[in-house]
């Protein structure tokens, strides 16, 4: 294992390995090992590469060293009322960098938007050991290709990750949560009736004839909105999204899960083992089996214009099956370009997107 | 300025009739402009300092004759300008020479409005605004607002990143479209981005949208759309001072409060603006601020009185809350019309598009008003203070010999100053061939060395809009020659000549 504590060490790292053809697995705390694909190469651990570089409440950004758990970023924006919108899992110590390269947005995404949309820029060290810098500090910023955002959600395959400007907002003044007694079709139809009406919804869930519903904003916002739509306001929430956030809800216990993205109206697709419906109808998670048909699965996902991602399974089902959905030929051919623009002898994290890269 | 109209590679031959006689094959007559009095038209678009005609205008009307006409001049080796409106800022689709332009303008269908998914399919040349009026019967809106919105379109507003007044509270084009239909040189076509969240592979769609035209040609887009808010209530205030107004901003973004626009103006654009709209604007302020909200009516009132605290102890000096929508639009109709107000009392005006951290605008407008004096003319500044968006508007006579040449040095400064504050030289206007040479002040050679390899993914052959967006190291090493940044000299490793 190599372990970066600057800017240089991940350098000189990157750059031997470039020298030596050999492949590098970056890891920062490793809360996602279980996310995507093949785990190939040498680990690089890059999680002691960390600390807060900047942090401006009144500019709404802060910029990270990639090995900076996310906790430490919250605690620093806690302080100030300020927060991650998108709500990244912390899983088990996650870092800032493992988040933006996973891309994997919580519970108040479907108000706030993803961890794409609160990229401002990224200090990237490509796959010859170049120190790249895209975007910046500020909210508005056309000039170039927009890189950065493109870094999220690459799994580290388009480079090391180093450093990270995050857009940030301030934290709701008030917040409420509604629970209602209904199956998942009636979900799925209320989330879709409610999401075009201007209610301050920042987060739902389904689960075993449930819905969750949370309202946030200005206090008389939430206040007018708790008495529009009757639900029961439940205590201690907070308990709740955490436990959605996190995925320690019963919810996401199963030893193999899909995650579907589908378009919110979508109706529930001839799929068995719906566990949870999230993001106003657009996220549904389904339990499956080991040996279950996994085609029908991508197959039903794709039919309905959205996309099914092997989540937790084995590696060696992810392995084999692909952990995302497959690309159409044109497309991962435009993939496997990109990726060599970046990292030309495909030494980052080879396999752990999609296996031809 | 002629000489910026050239292309990096200039080695290009075409022979115009080969071309013709290809279009002509699958291009019905009325799809296909030759000759200069019809070429004209389409000789710049919203930057009128920079023109040139290039060898014919196409004008398809389906997807398969974009597709057509891409293949054919990637066989001929022809450069394709793509166009919407041509309302854009930056000559992001000024023609090239020995090129095609590629207009959108027949692209003007909203092919589906989904009022349960909220969202809206449209084909590139439809025009920003007719979006969100077709989508009003349902209470819903399209979000981004660009000034231009009554003429830009959907294409255009994708290839720039397009902002607006309300993109503090609701983003940027890049966070309102959910997918785009795209054809690249070669007339493959993709489909980037879905209708469902998180797109499986990277995320094509942030790097297509503001890629000015670089990467493919989009045929179709579709975007979200969200609830219209019940009410919008905007607050006016007027500062004896600038930092005192910029001050403001910073104190209503700590207060937790982010307003759905928070725009500021200086004394010299309220003094042109005034006389033209009579928004009741405080001609003796040194800096008027805007800042809407909207929500519920309860919403509303509750952040306007905030608001109202934090501009008070901000030290403001005339505080009014727009008390109907007449009202509203009355206040917002001299920020809106600021361009051609200031269009009335100069001949000519150069609009540039600066993004700076806020904490540094009392620094930036300072060394606007030293600027001034050191080129003799005047600057009037308008500017999306919730994101740090300047847009100063700086009036010349092109007729005057070595105006515009002091203009452009003018605005090159203020684009140098604002990456040399932290900031960027375009918010929201693109590079295209106006910021071209400041591309090398804002970005390294390894930078500048990606983009140029991101472009070769999409693009190897360049003949997408070439010599726009990114420079050529050959470019920014001669502008560095002439612009030591910072005491260092740029590209130290390249030749100069």
């Amino acid at each position: 294992m190599l372990t970066a504590h600057s800017l240089d060490d991940i350098i000189a790292a990157v750059r031997n390995a470039h020298a030596g053809h050999a492949t590098l697995r970056i890891r920062g705390a490793g809360s996602k090992d279980f996310y995507g694909g093949l785990l190939a190469g040498e680990v690089l651990d890059v999680s002691a590469h960390r600390g807060i570089v900047a942090y401006e409440p009144t500019e709404l950004y802060i910029t990270a060293r990639c090995g900076t758990p996310l906790a430490e970023i919250e605690a620093a924006l806690a302080e100030k009322g300020q927060m991650l919108a998108f709500e990244p899992p912390h899983f088990s110590g996650a870092t800032v960098g493992g988040c933006v390269a996973a891309g994997l947005s919580g519970p108040r995404r479907q108000q706030a938007g993803a961890v794409r949309d609160f990229v401002l820029g990224v200090r990237l060290v490509d796959g010859t050991g170049q120190t790249l810098n895209f975007g910046g500090q500020v909210m508005k910023n056309v000039a170039g290709y927009d890189v950065s955002r493109v870094i999220a959600g690459s799994l580290g395959t388009l480079g090391v990750i180093a450093e990270v400007t995050l857009k940030v907002l301030p934290k709701p003044v008030a917040e409420t949560t509604l629970v209602f007694d209904c199956d998942a079709t009636e979900a799925i139809r209320r989330l879709n009736e409610w999401g075009g009406q201007p209610l301050p919804i920042s987060a739902s869930f389904w689960h075993d004839g449930q819905l969750w519903l949370r309202l946030s904003g200005a206090r008389a916002a939430v206040e007018a909105a708790t008495t529009k739509l009757r639900g029961n306001p439940t205590v201690n929430p907070e308990k709740h999204w955490n436990s959605i956030r996190e995925q320690t809800h019963p919810a996401f216990a199963a030893s193999l899960l899909w995650r579907l993205a589908v378009p919110s109206t979508t109706p529930c697709p001839e799929v068995d083992g719906l566990r949870a419906i999230e993001w106003g109808g657009a996220l549904r998670w389904y339990a499956g089996e080991v040996d279950g048909d996994h085609e029908a699965v991508r197959a039903a996902a794709t039919g309905l214009g959205g996309h099914a991602a092997l989540y937790r399974a084995p590696e060696s089902l992810r392995c084999r099956e692909g952990a995302f959905a497959p690309l159409q030929p044109a497309l991962l051919a435009l993939h496997r370009r990109l990726k060599i623009a970046f990292d030309p002898q495909g030494i980052l994290n080879p396999g752990r997107l999609y296996a031809e890269f | 300025m002629a000489n910026m109209a050239q292309n990096d590679n200039n080695d290009i031959c075409i022979d115009l009739a080969t071309l013709e006689r290809r279009l002509r094959l699958f291009l019905p007559p009325h799809c296909l402009l030759l000759g200069e009095e019809d070429l004209r038209p389409y000789e710049c678009d919203g930057l009128t300092a920079y023109r040139e005609l290039p060898l014919a205008v196409c004008l398809p009307e389906t997807e398969a004759q974009v597709i057509d006409i891409l293949r054919t001049c990637h066989s001929l080796g022809v450069p394709v300008v793509a166009r919407g409106a041509g309302t854009g800022l930056s000559g992001g689709a000024m023609p090239h020479a020995h090129g095609i332009v590629l207009s959108l303008a027949r692209f003007n269908k909203i092919l589906r409005v989904d009022r349960a998914a909220r969202l809206a399919v449209v084909q590139p040349g439809v025009r920003n605004l007719a979006v969100s009026e077709a989508a009003a019967p349902f209470g819903l809106y399209y979000a981004p607002d660009p000034s231009s919105q009554i003429a830009c379109t959907l294409g255009g507003n994708v290839a720039e990143n397009s902002g607006g007044v309300h993109c503090l509270k609701y983003g940027l084009t890049v966070h309102n479209v959910l997918r785009i239909r795209v054809v690249s040189i070669e007339g493959e076509v993709f489909e980037i981005g879905s209708e469902a969240p998180d797109a499986a592979g990277y995320d094509l769609l942030a790097l297509l949208i503001g890629s000015e035209g670089m990467l493919g040609v989009v045929t179709e887009v579709t975007v979200k759309l969200v609830p219209k808010p019940e009410l919008a209530q905007v607050v006016m205030a007027s500062f004896s001072d600038v930092a005192k107004a910029g001050d403001a901003v910073a104190a209503i973004i700590a207060a937790g409060i982010i307003p759905a626009g928070l725009e500021m103006m200086d004394k010299a654009a309220t003094a042109a603006v005034e006389p033209f709209v009579k928004a009741g604007y405080d001609m003796n302020a040194e800096a008027i601020l805007l800042c809407e909200s909207d929500g519920t009516p309860e919403e509303v009132a509750e952040e306007i009185a905030r608001v109202t605290e934090v501009l008070k102890a901000a030290g403001a000096n005339d505080i009014r809350v727009s008390q109907s929508e007449g009202e509203r639009l009355r206040f917002w109709a001299g920020r809106k019309a600021a361009f051609p107000a200031v269009g009335r009392i100069t001949p000519d005006y150069y609009c540039m598009d600066g993004t700076i951290p806020r904490k540094r605008l009392a620094e930036m407008l300072s060394a606007i008003a030293a600027m001034e004096t050191k080129y003799g003319l005047r600057c009037a500044n308008v500017f999306h203070a919730g994101d740090g968006n300047l847009h100063p508007l700086i009036m010349y006579d092109a007729s005057q010999p070595g105006n515009w040449e002091r203009a452009e040095a003018f605005g090159a400064e203020i684009l140098e100053l604002s990456v040399a504050l932290g900031g960027s030289i375009t918010g929201e206007h693109g590079v295209g061939i106006e910021k071209i040479n400041q591309m090398c002040v804002q970005y390294a050679t390894p930078e500048i060395e990606a983009f140029h390899r991101v472009k070769a993914a999409f693009d190897e052959t360049g003949l997408l809009n070439p010599g726009k967006a990114v420079p050529s190291l050959h470019r920014c090493a001669e502008y560095g020659r002439m612009h030591v940044h910072h005491g260092d000299v740029k590209f130290p490793e390249l030749e100069r000549f």
